[in-house]
C-alpha cells in the first residue's frame, strides 16, 4: 500500500533527522548579523569560496541585535563563528557573551557607511540641510524657543514645511521616507542625524549631563504625525517611491545612492556633500562604522575561518582598489585600518 | 389599481436592478482581470533582461607565463586550480585598447568583464588542460554595468555625471560593439547556478533545490499524517464527543493561524530545544509541514465525507471489514479530492517565506545544497534577498525569479485541476 510506504518513509526520516542532530561537525563557516554589512560580507564569502574551493560561508541577515544574540548564545560549534554589526558591540551584549563562555572575541572594523538623505533628481534642492534642521524636521518634540516660547519647555513638533525651519530650504511639506526602528540605518539616523541636531541647542546639551535618559528620549524620538513615513527595510522600495514624489526625502545607505545616481540625489548636510571622501574623513556627519566580531576559539576547529578573516581584511578586499570599495564600502582611515588588520590576523581579544 | 398594474409599474425598476447587478459583476471581473494582467505584464516585462546575458568575445592567451605554470607534460588538478587566472581576461582587454596606459583607466577597463570570469576560465582549463599554451577566442562574461548598458537599462542619453557608465566606458563599449565583440546569449547561468553578489553570476538553482528539499520533507510528513488524521476523524472518531469537537475546532483554527507563528514555534522547538541546525531544508520542511497539515486535513475530510454512504454500506453488506471499506473503497474514491487539496496546500507552502525567516533561511548561500542538512534558501526568500540588493541588475533577477516561482505555482495548480477532472466521480 502506498500509505504504508509513506508512513514507513516518514518514520525513517524522523529517525534519520534525530540521528543527524547528534552529529554537529560542519564544514562551512556560519555568519549572522547586520543587513548593512551583509552585502559586503557576502562578496568576501563568495570570493573566499571561489579562491579556495572550500564551501562558501553561509551568511544570515538577522540584524545587528539578532546576530549578537545568536553569537553570544554559547561557544559551541552550533553557534555562529562571526557576527556582523552596523554599530559597536554594546556592553550588555559583551557581558552576555562573557557569561555564556564566549570570552575570546576579536573586533574588526570593516569601514564606514554613509546615510544618504536624498530626493528625486529633478526635485527641489535640499543642499542647505543641516543637522539642526534635520532635527527640527524629524524629532517628535522640539524646544519651544523655536516658536518664540521658553527655552526649557518642549512642544510637539509644529513644523509642516521645510521652509518654516530654514528659509533656504524649499517651501515643500516635510515628508521623509525611512526605515523602521528595527533597522540599523534608523539607529544611525536617530543617533547621528537627529541627536546631532539636537545637541546644537545649548539647553539640550546641558540636559545630557543632568538627565541623560530624558535627553536620549527627547533627542532621538522620531515624530509620528505622518511626516516621517516608515517604509520597511527595503531601500529599493524607498528609491522607487522617491522617483514619483520629487519633494519627498528618503533615508537609505550610501551604496544605494551610488547605484541609483541617475534617479536620486543626495543632499549636502552642514554644507558637506555625501561623497566617498567626505564619509571616509568624517566630514559628512551621518555615517556609522561597520564591524564584525569573530569567535577566536573557533579559529582552530572551523576549517577556513582564518583564511576567511584574512581575505576580509586583505588589500584585495579592503585596500584602496579593493572589491569591497566597488560595492560601496567606505574604508577606515589608514592608521585604524592597519590596527584592524593586525587585530584580525593575530586574534587580539576585545576588551571593553 | 390591480395587482397587474402594480407589477407592471415596478417591472422596469426590477429589470434595471438586475441589469445593474450584472454590470457590477462584470466590472468586478474586469477589474480583477486587469489587475492580474497588469501584474503579470509588469513582472514579465521587468524580468526579460535577466534571461539574456552579455558576453565579450576576447582572445585569451593561455600561455604558461600568463598562467604562472611551469612547462611540463601534465598537471594535477590542484596545480591547475592554483594557477593564476586573474589577469587572463584583463590582458586580452589591454591588447584591444593599447592606448590605455593610466592605472585608473586600466582598472575601469578590466572592470568591464565580470569578476567571475577568472573562475570560469579556471574551470575551463581544469576541464580541458590542452588549452594550456594556446590562444583561443572565448566568450567572457561581462560585468553587470556593461550588461545593463547594453540592454538599455542604463540610458546613454542622460548626463555623464549621473550615469554609472561613464563616457570613456561608453566609447570602449561602442568600439567593442563595432568589432562584433559584444555578444548576447541566453542566460543559462540564471537557471543553473547558485546565489551570488554579482548579478551576472547569480542564479536560482540553489534556491530551487532548497525549495525542492523543503517540499519533499513537507510532503513526506504532512501527506501521510494529514490523511491518517482525516481518516480517523471521519471514520473512527466517536461522534458527539467533546474532546473530538475540540480537536476539530482547533484544526480549523490552525488553518487560519498566520504562518509566521509556525516559524516562531519551529525556532523554539526544533532549533532551540532539539538543537537542529539553522538554515537546513529539513527544519524548513518540518516548519512548513506544521502549516500545511491543517490545509491537508480539511479538504481530505471533506472529500471522505462526500463519498456516499451507500458505497460504505454496500461494502459492509458483502462482508468487508471497516479497514477494508476505508482502504478499498472510501479512500480510492476520495483520492482526487485529497490530491487536489494536498497539491494546493503544497503550492501554498512553496510560496511561503514568513515562517522561514525565523529559522535562518534568509541567508546568503552560494553553494548548491546537496542534502537535507546543507544550508539552503528557498525561492521566495531568494526573491526577498535579491529585491533588497543595491545593484540595478538585481531588479530584473528579482522579477525573473518571481516568474519562475509563478510557473511552478501554475503547474501545481494545473496538475490539481487535471487530477480532479480525470478521476472525479459523479453520483
Amino acid at each position: 500500500m502506498i500509505f504504508k510506504k509513506a508512513i514507513l518513509a516518514s518514520i525513517a526520516l524522523a529517525t534519520l533527522s534525530t540521528y543527524s542532530l547528534s552529529v554537529n561537525a560542519r564544514d562551512n563557516i556560519e555568519i549572522v548579523g547586520s543587513s548593512t554589512v551583509f552585502p559586503f560580507a557576502t562578496v568576501v564569502a563568495e570570493t573566499f569560496g571561489n579562491k579556495t574551493g572550500m564551501p562558501t560561508p553561509k551568511i544570515e541577515a538577522t540584524g545587528t541585535g539578532g546576530g549578537m544574540k545568536l553569537f553570544c548564545k554559547g561557544h559551541g560549534l552550533d553557534t555562529p563563528d562571526v557576527t556582523n554589526a552596523s554599530r559597536r558591540i554594546k556592553k550588555s551584549e559583551f557581558d552576555l557573551c562573557q557569561k555564556n563562555g564566549v570570552k575570546n572575541i576579536t573586533e574588526v572594523l570593516v569601514g564606514f557607511d554613509g546615510i544618504a538623505i536624498a530626493n528625486e533628481l529633478n526635485g527641489p534642492d535640499f543642499n542647505s540641510l543641516t543637522l539642526r534642521s534635520l532635527y527640527l524636521g524629524l524629532a517628535a518634540k522640539v524646544p519651544a524657543s523655536v516658536k518664540g516660547g521658553s527655552d526649557l519647555e518642549m512642544i510637539n513638533n509644529p513644523f509642516k514645511n521645510w521652509s518654516e525651519i530654514d528659509s533656504k530650504l524649499p517651501n515643500v511639506a516635510i515628508k521623509v521616507l525611512g526605515p523602521p526602528p528595527t533597522s540599523g540605518t534608523r539607529d544611525a539616523l536617530q543617533e547621528l542625524g537627529i541627536e546631532g541636531g539636537c545637541k546644537t541647542f545649548p539647553q539640550m546639551k546641558a540636559m545630557k549631563k543632568t538627565d541623560s535618559k530624558l535627553y536620549k528620549t527627547l533627542c532621538r524620538t522620531v515624530r509620528e504625525d505622518g511626516h516621517y513615513v516608515e517604509m520597511g527595510e527595503n531601500d529599493n522600495l524607498i528609491i522607487s517611491k522617491l522617483t514619483n514624489e520629487p519633494t519627498t526625502l528618503g533615508v537609505f545607505g550610501f551604496s544605494f545612492l551610488d547605484q541609483n545616481s541617475d534617479k536620486v540625489k543626495g543632499s549636502n548636510i552642514d554644507g558637506n556633500p555625501i561623497t566617498f571622501e567626505n564619509i571616509a574623513t568624517g566630514a559628512y556627519p551621518v555615517s556609522r562604522p561597520l564591524y564584525f566580531y569573530v569567535k577566536n576559539d573557533h579559529r582552530d576547529s572551523i576549517k577556513g575561518l582564518n583564511q576567511f578573516i584574512n581575505e576580509f581584511v586583505s588589500d584585495d578586499a579592503m585596500g584602496e582598489e579593493g572589491y569591497l570599495l566597488d560595492k560601496g564600502l567606505i574604508p577606515a582611515p589608514e592608521e585604524e585600518h592597519a590596527k584592524t588588520v593586525n587585530n584580525a590576523r593575530n586574534a587580539v581579544p576585545l576588551q571593553l | 389599481m390591480n395587482n397587474k398594474d402594480i407589477v407592471k409599474a415596478s417591472l422596469k425598476k426590477r429589470y434595471a436592478k438586475e441589469k445593474r447587478f450584472k454590470l457590477y459583476g462584470i466590472v468586478s471581473i474586469t477589474l480583477s482581470f486587469l489587475f492580474l494582467a497588469f501584474l503579470l505584464a509588469d513582472i514579465t516585462g521587468k524580468s526579460l533582461p535577466a534571461f539574456t546575458q552579455t558576453y565579450v568575445k576576447l582572445e585569451i592567451d593561455f600561455s604558461h607565463k600568463n598562467l604562472k605554470l611551469k612547462e611540463k607534460a601534465s598537471y594535477s588538478e590542484d596545480e591547475l586550480f592554483k594557477a593564476s587566472y586573474r589577469t587572463l581576461a584583463s590582458k586580452a582587454l589591454y591588447q584591444l585598447f593599447p592606448d590605455i596606459k593610466s592605472r585608473k583607466d586600466k582598472k575601469t577597463l578590466r572592470g568591464m568583464v565580470s569578476v567571475g570570469a577568472q573562475y570560469e576560465l579556471r574551470d575551463m582549463v581544469i576541464d580541458n588542460p590542452n588549452l594550456i599554451g594556446t590562444k583561443k577566442e572565448i566568450l567572457v562574461l561581462a560585468d553587470d554595468d556593461l550588461d545593463s548598458f547594453h540592454k538599455g537599462i542604463i540610458d546613454r542619453s542622460i548626463p555623464e555625471e549621473l550615469r554609472r557608465v561613464k563616457d570613456k566606458q561608453v566609447s570602449w563599449i561602442d568600439k567593442l560593439e563595432a568589432d562584433g565583440r559584444i555578444v548576447t546569449r541566453f542566460n543559462l547561468r540564471f537557471l543553473t547556478s547558485g546565489d551570488s553578489r554579482e548579478p551576472e553570476l547569480a542564479g536560482i538553482w540553489g534556491a530551487l533545490k532548497g525549495s525542492f528539499y523543503t517540499m519533499v520533507i513537507t510532503l513526506l510528513l504532512s501527506f501521510p499524517i494529514g490523511v491518517a488524521a482525516a481518516v480517523y476523524l471521519e471514520e473512527f472518531a466517536p461522534k458527539n464527543n467533546k474532546f473530538i469537537d475540540l480537536i476539530e475546532v482547533n484544526i480549523n483554527n490552525l488553518a487560519a493561524v498566520p504562518s509566521i507563528v509556525f516559524g516562531i514555534l519551529g525556532l523554539a522547538i526544533y532549533i532551540n530545544l532539539f538543537g537542529m541546525p539553522r538554515s537546513a531544508p529539513l527544519v524548513a520542511g518540518m516548519v512548513v509541514f506544521l502549516m500545511t497539515l491543517p490545509k491537508i486535513i480539511i479538504p481530505t475530510r471533506a472529500s471522505i465525507k462526500s463519498v456516499p454512504p451507500s458505497i460504505r454500506e454496500a461494502a459492509l453488506g458483502v462482508g468487508a471489514s471497516k479497514m477494508q471499506v476505508i482502504f478499498h473503497h472510501v479512500l480510492p474514491l476520495a483520492m482526487p479530492g485529497i490530491l487536489t487539496g494536498s497539491i494546493i496546500g503544497m503550492a501554498q507552502a512553496l510560496g511561503e517565506s514568513a515562517p522561514l525567516l525565523m529559522i535562518g533561511m534568509v541567508a546568503f548561500v552560494a553553494d548548491i545544497p546537496q542534502s537535507f542538512m546543507d544550508p539552503a534558501t528557498v525561492l521566495p526568500v531568494q526573491i526577498f534577498i535579491w529585491s533588497d540588493s543595491p545593484e540595478r541588475a538585481f531588479i530584473a533577477l528579482t522579477s525573473a525569479a518571481i516568474v519562475v516561482l509563478l510557473i511552478f505555482l501554475f503547474l501545481m495548480n494545473f496538475l490539481a485541476i487535471i487530477l480532479r477532472k480525470k478521476f472525479e466521480t459523479r453520483w
